[in-house]
């Protein structure tokens, strides 16, 4: 009988159809990577072995700019830092530079209402755009819409306030940009009463979606160890902590309270949920995703309080900032929507109106940098489920 | 627990191995030698009064006047600092270390000044120590991918130096 291959090519095609490893890139343009990140996966058939992330496709040199402009001037640049949470960006900035001038005690109580207000109003957005986009990865389109349609809102919430719907610029040094216009108040807590219960209906939606639980649930479990070694914080740290193992709210509204968070009522949401399937264990994008969902509850509630604050606040909305920085060095941390995030300031020995340097510590840097840690072992699939539940926003990354 | 009381620790336990301490700046500190560093903050994340678990930034300060009219009056000698931003989770409280270098090795330019890396006691090191060494130029000795990590792999210089010239163009893109 004739074969078409001779014996020692018959060989050949068998040992071929073992798996190779293989280099996938994923990324920069990627829709699931959340802006312009690369992923080297390093996978061997369906399982990831190794994740190289490349970063820096949206250096935008901010803090040379930093060093070449006043700290006014430098407000705008810090919107674009994390685009999804600008008020956030603003206040960190205008706090650090506030306490190299030692004003940091002297900001009126209405200025830092505002503050307060603008400040969980955007955490809101951000972490509407958060769950949506990550409902979206996981191939579920309807949550990015409704998420959007109350995003919208409190965009034009702060449209009526600032004029800017993402770069707003609103909270500088000394305060706030401009009081709230007349009849805010009453529209922000009439969103307040729409928002409230259409957290609900993203419960059934994403929370108890048996679908999106399989794809989250027990995938990416990042040990509390491992993310305090990392510099992780945020919903990132959150979620793998043990409120019953006795570990601290770490929050940095709760532990090193600023513009007068110490005077709000609020909760910071810790593992173990009662709605926790199964599935799910501590640290699991499941529970990073949930944080943020329970987040928002509080975020709401902190709102309602500053709104009620807000009518016998006393003072003005804003003090007038020193025009030349002191010699000396400050550091301070908010708690941004995606973790703690940092700014250095460095002012001139001279007393210049320019800083020495500026230095942003940015919260999804940190948080992106344990990816590797993560994602050994997982499905390829699983990839993009790991790096949403982080909730990168790479323009904060790269600066 | 106080800056002074940090910096008391440190110094009882080290004694002259602390070039400097400023317990009353905004964020107290104390200044080490690079060769002392690890040693240093091994102790500050495993002795049990202090236990900094966590590292939160690590900053290159680049001190340099390039105008030459204005370098007598800036009101410093050239140098660069490695700033490193502390913080611990079990007990809340904050601290820095610096480490002032060279501007350039031996006074070489274009040798970077070298700092033993952390990375082995804080795995967060490992990326700002990239970001340091890209955009500052701070070589860390030991550190296991020392790749530029914001900036294009070929890029030239280091932009956060003071006397960093922008370049004209970059394979074809004109820069202005």
């Amino acid at each position: 009988m004739a074969t078409i291959f001779p014996p020692e090519q018959e060989q050949i095609i068998e040992l071929d159809v073992r798996t190779d490893e293989m280099l996938v890139s994923m990324g920069p343009q990627h829709p699931s990577t959340h802006g312009v990140l690369r992923l080297v996966l390093r996978t061997d058939g369906e399982v990831v072995s190794e994740v190289t992330p490349h970063l820096g496709y949206l250096h935008r040199c901010a803090e040379k700019i930093g060093e070449n402009v006043t700290p006014i001037q430098f407000i705008p640049y810090t919107d674009r830092m994390d685009y999804l949470a600008g008020m956030n960006m603003n206040l960190g900035y205008s706090l650090a530079v506030e306490k190299l001038c030692g004003l940091t005690d002297k900001i009126p109580e209405k200025a830092q209402v505002i503050r307060v207000l603008v400040c969980e109003l955007n955490r809101i957005a951000s972490h509407l755009v958060g769950i949506g986009a990550y409902g979206l990865d996981l191939g579920t389109f309807s949550p990015f819409l409704y998420a959007f349609r109350e995003r919208e809102m409190i965009l034009d919430l702060f449209e009526e306030v600032c004029g800017a719907r993402l770069t707003y610029s609103y909270v500088t040094i000394g305060g706030v940009h401009d009081d709230l216009p007349e009849g805010w108040v009453e529209r922000c807590s009439k969103f307040l009463d729409w928002f409230e219960p259409r957290l609900e209906e993203y419960h059934t939606l994403l929370t108890r979606n048996s679908i999106f639980i399989k794809r989250t649930a027990g995938i990416g479990v990042l040990p509390k160890d491992m993310a305090i070694a990392y510099g992780c914080t945020g919903p990132m740290l959150r979620g793998s902590l043990n409120r019953e193992k006795g570990d601290p709210p770490w929050d940095l509204r709760k532990i090193e309270p600023y513009c007068g968070y110490d005077q709000y009522e609020f909760e910071v949401p810790l593992p173990p949920f009662a709605e926790t399937p199964v599935e799910a264990v501590i640290g699991d994008a499941w529970h990073r995703f949930y944080v943020r969902m329970k987040e928002m509850e509080q975020s709401a509630r902190i709102v309602r309080q500053a709104l009620r604050k807000y009518e016998t606040a006393k003072g003005s909305h804003r003090i007038e900032p020193p025009r030349h920085l002191p010699p000396g060095e400050a550091y301070v941390e908010t708690e941004c929507p995606r973790g703690q995030m940092g700014f250095y300031v460095v002012g001139r020995p001279t007393k210049e109106s320019v800083p020495l340097r500026v230095r942003a510590r940015s919260s999804s840097f940190c948080n992106l940098s344990v990816t590797h840690e993560i994602c050994r072992g997982c499905l390829i699939a699983d990839v993009p489920a790991i790096v949403g539940s982080i909730d990168i926003v790479m323009g904060e990354v790269d600066r | 627990m106080g800056g002074a009381e940090i910096i008391a620790i440190l110094v009882e336990k080290f004694g002259p191995r602390i070039q400097q301490t400023k317990p009353d700046a905004i964020d107290p500190y104390v200044v080490v030698d690079a060769g002392d560093l690890v040693d240093v903050c091994r102790f500050l994340r495993d002795d049990p009064r202090l236990q900094f678990d966590m590292l939160n930034c690590i900053t290159g300060v680049d001190y340099c006047e390039p105008d030459p009219a204005k370098a007598p009056k800036a009101g410093f000698e050239p140098h660069l600092e490695v700033v490193y931003h502390l913080s611990s989770f079990v007990k809340r409280h904050r601290f820095v270390v610096k480490v002032l270098l060279p501007r350039w090795k031996d006074n070489v330019p274009g040798q970077l000044p070298e700092v033993p890396t952390v990375t082995s006691i804080w795995p967060a090191a490992n990326w700002h120590e990239r970001e340091t060494y890209d955009l500052v130029g701070v070589y860390f000795v030991g550190h296991p991918d020392l790749r530029r990590i914001l900036l294009a792999e070929d890029w030239e210089g280091h932009p956060l130096r003071k006397d960093y010239v922008f370049p004209l163009e970059y394979h074809g893109i004109r820069g202005r």
